[in-house]
């Protein structure tokens, strides 16, 4: 197979612009005649559908909370970039698209990323004329902070809770939509496959969560929207439902899955308090625009953090990379972290934790203006932790946060199942190895106010209806597999819960597929993982039926997606014989323990394809060209 | 620590429903109340019991998803705090622990703990939003906004649409909820041009579903997870007799 990017020629300033005009329409009254189905409402999911059926599309769109507005993007807290240069400060769409490319280890599509920095400024203009509460000035005039991996500041935020606030401008768009009959909306219902006729996505297959029904839907396109898969690792930062099935689904149906093995770990995130954690509470990065981060330097020392003297800290991102400090990238920033505990000088009751102290910035500024910018966080710290992060420091650790692998998709978002568009999270396309703060709420809209609506138009004006509805004999087959499948795991009958095999398929990826991996211990996981599955399928335990709500059956099919999605993870890992971005191979290193990258062997997509449950998946190879950017050492020192 | 707890279960929407008892033994009160539901569930599957439905997802405060009534409060007992966000360590050793649904005409149970809120997305489909379309707007900056009324603002924007308010008003009312999507975009020069339409659209809505009215018992405001002032209640009230008066 031969990956197609359909990056458009000409300069890289113009392609998007010259791209939009080549692109064929439909006319007005000719775009009541197509459906989308959109998988996910989350901020790629919301804006996509809004905005298709604010163009006059019909669009099914499709969620498993009882509420559109429920979806994971609604966590998000920091902010969304921009390159509004609204502060003066230097600011350009180019620097934001070199900031990404760099801060994504240069294994990122110079063209995509140049796109999603132009219209960065646009999703701003569209959030605020939603009505979004975004923080300002006492001009009246926009708010902006900095964020890890840059040194200007193009943060826009609402408080803490910038997620929220965008999700439900989203949401607004959307109900409006739902409201005047251009969307339905179906809360609480799964997709659990897709539904491929002549090479061409024609339908998902869904499970109603409230009376188990199963059931199609078709349309002339399907869009994917449906978030990261950071669940891998059992703990991480995401919703407890956040799962790879709708991607792992359509993998299976021959989209590739490109980059698995790019998962963000998390500087700032409250470490595990014991081993009937279910998730790990995120921090946001911007606290560490004030705090800093510190261990002590001896091993071992055990004194409370007010009793360890200022010449016995060791503040160790503001030592190792000084112009950046304690806003190095985050793989950097985790890895350092990691390193302390590791040594020994680990805080906190486990050892596992390094501290954010904010001691300073509150000598400096006073407790109001610390507690006016991170108030809600302070308060959630204490809540969680029963600690109070206003006279003692916060203990932080790395944690799973953000998955930049994804669906493989070219310059349209069109995975290599032709009508499979993949948005968001969900897609690998922007971040390269490793994604930079409050990019990813930008990514999303992006991706669904401004992207999709030309290329899935084009894609209907050029492939036309895909005249297939659900009645035909592909849909029918689907259903039965699914149907089976759900029998299945309700008829094993064994002893072990599918929350057991998630902790033990986290444990072991977490081990040996996070932070810091190497060839014998992906090795050792690729012996272990298929284990779990043999297990998984002969001894878990699902009570109740399939016509109900049954939260546990539901939760099986997530695992066991997960279980064999995590193989392919291993094996892109092991293929990637280079450090770049959060993928860190312990084998490749400098003498200071900083990545290795390897652009001679590796300067590429790494694009699996399915061969089989436990078969070694098939790597296809995108070559990365950088025409515009120099390629160099990440350097943060 | 050692509980005991008693549980609402119903099979589902059709089901009488009944509170069931469970010991729930060597509890940390490090652990929050759902992985304390966690470990409990997990027992009863060893048990060969159903586990107990509960809706959940975040985990940490801000979907809404999760809606518990704890000993009559819903959310439990902390101010300001979702259930999800609760730890055990409010709890001690040897406490009873009652935990029931949302109980409001306007959201039915549809198993155990779980409960049907899409009256909440019908209000909000009803005017909760200003009619932009995607694409040609002006750039962010060309309308300033007083930082005071972006943050009262954001004071109601807040509001993270789990329910707790109707689950705590006698009246079942949804009045809070309602409030604090009016006054966001009342204080917002983008929500002039619909600011008649929307208050009367959404409070024809909550009608529709069922919610009772606003008797300013204010527990509303006690429950709420995001702590939203009534303040935007009597705001609403405002909005809405602005709207009456108006000619259309
Ligand atoms: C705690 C936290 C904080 C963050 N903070 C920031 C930040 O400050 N700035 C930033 O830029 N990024 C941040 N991120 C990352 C960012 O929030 C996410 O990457 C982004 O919101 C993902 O959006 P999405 O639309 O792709 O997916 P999601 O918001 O995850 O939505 C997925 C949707 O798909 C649906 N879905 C999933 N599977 C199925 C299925 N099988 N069937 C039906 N529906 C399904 C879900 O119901 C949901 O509606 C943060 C992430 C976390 C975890
Ligand atoms: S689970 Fe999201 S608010 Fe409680």
């Amino acid at each position: 197979m031969k990956l197609d990017a359909k990056i458009p020629s000409g300069p890289l300033t113009e392609k998007w612009d010259n791209y939009k005009f080549e692109m064929k329409l439909i006319s007005p009254s000719n775009k009541r005649k197509y459906k989308a189905i959109v998988v996910g409402s989350g901020l790629a999911g919301a804006s996509a559908a809004a905005s298709l059926a604010e163009l006059g599309y019909n669009v099914d769109c499709f969620c498993y909370q009882d509420s559109p507005r429920r979806a994971h993007s609604i966590s998000a807290q920091g902010g969304i970039n921009a390159a509004k240069n609204y502060q003066n400060d230097g600011d350009s769409i180019y620097r934001l698209f070199y900031d990404t490319v760099k801060g994504g280890d240069f294994r990122s599509r110079e063209a995509n990323v140049y796109r999603l920095a132009q219209v960065s400024n646009n999703i701003i203009d569209q959030c605020a004329a939603q009505g979004v509460p975004f923080a300002r000035e006492y001009g009246g005039l926009l708010d902006n902070r900095s964020f890890g991996g840059s040194q200007v500041s193009r943060t826009f935020y609402a408080r803490g809770q910038t997620g929220q606030q965008l999700l439900l401008g989203a949401y607004s768009a959307l109900s409006r939509q739902i409201g005047l009959g251009k969307v339905k909306m179906y809360n609480r219902t799964e997709m659990l496959d897709i539904v491929v006729v002549d090479d061409r996505a024609v339908g998902i297959v869904v499970r109603d969560m409230i009376n188990g029904k199963i059931s199609s839907y078709a349309a002339d396109v399907v869009i994917l929207t449906t978030g990261g898969y950071g669940n891998v690792y059992y703990l991480s930062t995401n919703a407890i439902g956040c799962n790879v099935t709708a991607a792992y689904r359509a993998y299976k149906k021959g989209a590739l899955f490109a980059n698995p093995c790019y998962t963000q770990i998390h500087p700032t995130c409250i470490p595990v308090s014991g081993d009937y954690q279910s998730k790990l509470t995120l921090m946001s990065e911007s606290l560490r625009n004030d705090g800093r981060i510190w261990v002590p330097i001896a091993k071992g020392d055990k004194r409370p953090a007010a009793q360890i003297p200022e010449d016995e800290r060791d503040y160790f991102l503001e030592r190792k990379y000084p112009s950046f400090g304690n806003l190095a990238p985050r793989d950097i920033s985790s890895r350092s972290a990691k390193e302390a505990c590791d040594d020994g000088r680990g805080v906190g009751e486990t050892g596992v934790g390094v501290y954010l102290d904010f001691a300073d910035a509150i000598g400096r500024l006073g407790k109001n203006v610390i507690a006016e910018r991170y108030g809600n966080l302070f308060d959630m710290y204490e809540r969680i932790t029963g600690e109070d992060p206003y006279t003692v420091p916060m203990r932080i650790y790395p944690a799973s946060h953000y998955t930049m692998g994804g669906l493989w998709v070219d310059y349209n978002l069109e995975s290599t199942i032709p009508g499979l568009f993949v948005l968001g999270e969900a897609n690998f396309s922007d971040h390269g190895a490793n994604r930079l703060g409050a990019s990813a709420l930008m990514q999303g809209l992006a991706d669904g106010y401004f992207v999709v609506p030309y290329t899935v138009g084009n894609h209907f004006a050029t492939k036309g209806p895909a005249g297939v509805d659900t009645t035909h004999p592909e849909f029918k087959k689907v259903e039965e597999e699914v149907k089976q499948r759900t029998e299945k795991f309700l008829s094993i009958g064994g002893n072990r819960s599918a929350d057991s095999f998630h902790r033990e398929l986290g444990t072991i990826m977490w081990d040996n597929c996070g932070m810091g991996r190497n060839e014998a211990g992906l090795k050792k996981a690729l012996e272990m993982i298929p284990k779990v599955r043999e297990e998984f399928w002969q001894n878990l335990k699902v009570l109740g039926k399939n016509e109900e709500l049954n939260q546990a059956l539901e939760y099986a099919g997530r695992v066991a997606d997960f279980i064999e999605f995590s193989e392919v993870m291993c094996h892109d890992a092991l293929d990637r014989n280079e450090s770049c971005g959060a993928h860190f191979r312990e084998e490749y290193q400098t003498a200071e323990g900083e990545a290795m990258r390897n652009d001679n062997d590796y300067l590429y997509v790494a694009a699996w394809e399915y061969k089989g449950v436990g078969q070694k998946p098939e790597i296809h190879k995108e070559p990365l060209e950088y025409e515009n950017i120099k390629l160099a050492t990440r350097s943060y020192k | 620590m050692n509980l005991t707890l008693y549980v609402w279960r119903q099979k589902n929407a059709d089901d009488k429903g009944r509170m069931e008892t469970y010991q729930a033994n060597d509890i940390s009160s490090h652990m929050s109340f759902l992985e304390m539901l966690d470990v409990v569930n997990e027992r009863l599957l060893t048990d060969g019991i159903e586990p107990i439905a509960f809706d959940h997802d975040c985990r940490e405060g801000i979907c809404g998803m999760c809606s518990l009534v704890i000993n009559g409060n819903p959310h439990g007992p902390e101010k300001g705090t979702t259930v999800c966000q609760l730890h055990m360590r409010h709890f001690k050793d040897g406490d009873k622990i009652y935990i029931e649904p949302w109980r409001a005409k306007a959201f039915p149970v549809i198993k155990d703990l779980i409960v049907d809120r899409s009256a909440f997305d019908r209000i909000m489909q009803a005017g909760g939003f200003v009619s932009v379309n995607t694409g040609g707007t002006p750039d962010a900056n060309a309308i300033p906004i007083p930082k005071e009324n972006a943050d009262t603002a954001m004071d109601a924007a807040q509001c993270i649409g789990c329910g707790a308010c109707v689950a705590a008003c006698k009246n079942a009312s949804a009045m809070l909820f309602l409030a604090a999507k009016v006054s966001q975009y009342a204080y917002l020069p983008q929500g002039q041009a619909e600011r008649t339409e929307r208050v009367k659209n959404m409070l024809t809505q909550m009608d529709l579903e069922g919610f009772g009215n606003c008797t300013n018992f204010y527990e509303c405001e006690a429950v709420c997870p995001k702590e939203i002032s009534v303040k935007f209640i009597a705001k609403l009230n405002r909005e809405f007799l602005r709207a009456t008066v108006k000619k259309p």
